[in-house]
């Protein structure tokens, strides 16, 4: 088949369209802020048994991350129902894929029930609560912010502001990207789905 | 075919009604009351409604109470610079010809001081309280811990 001028331009055009779609869809969220240089976050936590879990020991599956806290009415339990519909909808492939709950206010979400708190979003996903130097560790070691701030209004007199975002971790151990708070599940679905 | 087709439309499960139903007070209309099942009572519960203004004059809603609650309390989550938190609201602008929702990820209703916990398929009255609208008390239709929202044909959400 010949083409003709107009015809090689056009689709000379349509590629690199194509192109820049991908890598404008590509680019935004792949690497963290503060680096251009993939890293893996590490951390060491007990579960919700008392159970010592560490990232080496999830090595070759892909981890799903939320750090939360169980008394958080509105943003925890939305991204854990995403979690839990991903989990679903992922089939047999699920076996590929680890959702981790850190808590944040590991104290209180002990005393509350943690194990009970993350079943009843999906019975895949693992609470993980350590102490404070084990939690701050954590977080650092994602690069991510939480703190405590004293509420009277609120119960116990304190709430927890915190980074509302799901992150992705490799089968490596290499942090893939974040999935801002209030993706769809089925952009981390088709996400997962091209990895697997 | 068409039995099977009858067959899978009655054997759907039966669709929450109550979240889905209108209620008017002057130029407002309330829809999509519902709140979340809880795990006990220690942990504050949440409630979402989506409130529309057909008037020409600008309202706000300025509080909530219920009997299932202690303390309840309007609530916004803001998320700055990726991190959220979680304001309380003094009130919740409601301006005239908009719709305001209170939905996951925004503002919300905080149940605090659950007086029991709260199951799916449950429902408790809960009393909104509008600057210039006055009081109407809506029933609250408790869904699953992993709802979104109600399934209303016509939900906005």
């Amino acid at each position: 088949m010949r083409l003709t001028r107009l015809q090689k331009i056009l689709w000379a055009a349509a590629g690199a369209a194509t192109l820049a779609y991908g890598v404008l869809m590509v680019l935004p969220n792949r690497v963290p802020l503060e680096t251009g240089v993939a890293f893996r976050p590490s951390f060491a936590l007990p579960d919700a048994a008392g159970l010592q879990r560490t990232s080496q020991d999830f090595a070759g599956k892909y981890l799903l991350v939320f750090f939360g806290f169980t008394n958080c009415p509105d943003v925890c339990p939305t991204t854990l129902a995403e979690v839990a519909q991903v989990m679903d909808e992922l089939g047999d492939d699920a076996d590929l894929v680890q959702p981790l709950f850190i808590s944040i206010d590991p104290e209180r979400d002990r005393r509350l029930g943690l194990a009970e708190f993350t079943a009843a979003f999906h019975p895949s996903i693992i609470g993980l609560a350590g102490d404070e130097a084990q939690t701050r560790a954590a977080a650092d070691s994602f690069r991510i912010y939480f703190a405590r701030e004293d509420d009277a209004a609120a119960p116990d007199g304190y709430t927890m502001s915190h980074s509302p975002a799901l992150y992705l971790i490799g089968p490596e151990g290499d942090w893939l990207r974040q999935f801002t708070y209030g993706t769809p599940a089925a952009d981390i679905l088709a996400d997962l789905q091209s990895r697997l | 075919m068409k039995a099977l087709i009858l067959f899978a439309v009655l054997a759907l499960p039966a669709a929450p009604v109550l979240a889905c139903e209108t209620f008017t007070l002057g130029d407002l209309t309330i829809e999509h009351a519902w709140s979340r099942a809880t795990i006990g009572a220690d942990r504050p519960g949440v409630f979402y409604v989506e409130i529309k203004n057909n008037g020409s004059a600008d309202d706000a809603l300025v509080g909530i109470s219920t009997s299932a609650a202690g303390m309840p309390m309007l609530h916004e989550t803001v998320v700055t610079d990726g991190i959220a938190s979680m304001p309380h609201a003094m009130s919740i602008p409601v301006p005239a010809g908009q719709n305001v929702q209170l939905a996951p990820g925004g503002y919300h209703g905080m149940l605090m001081g659950l007086t029991t916990a709260l199951k799916d398929g449950d429902s408790f009255p809960l009393t909104l309280t509008f600057q210039n609208a006055g009081d109407i008390t809506v029933p609250v239709e408790v869904l699953s811990m992993r709802a979104e929202g109600p399934d209303c044909e016509h939900a906005g959400q």
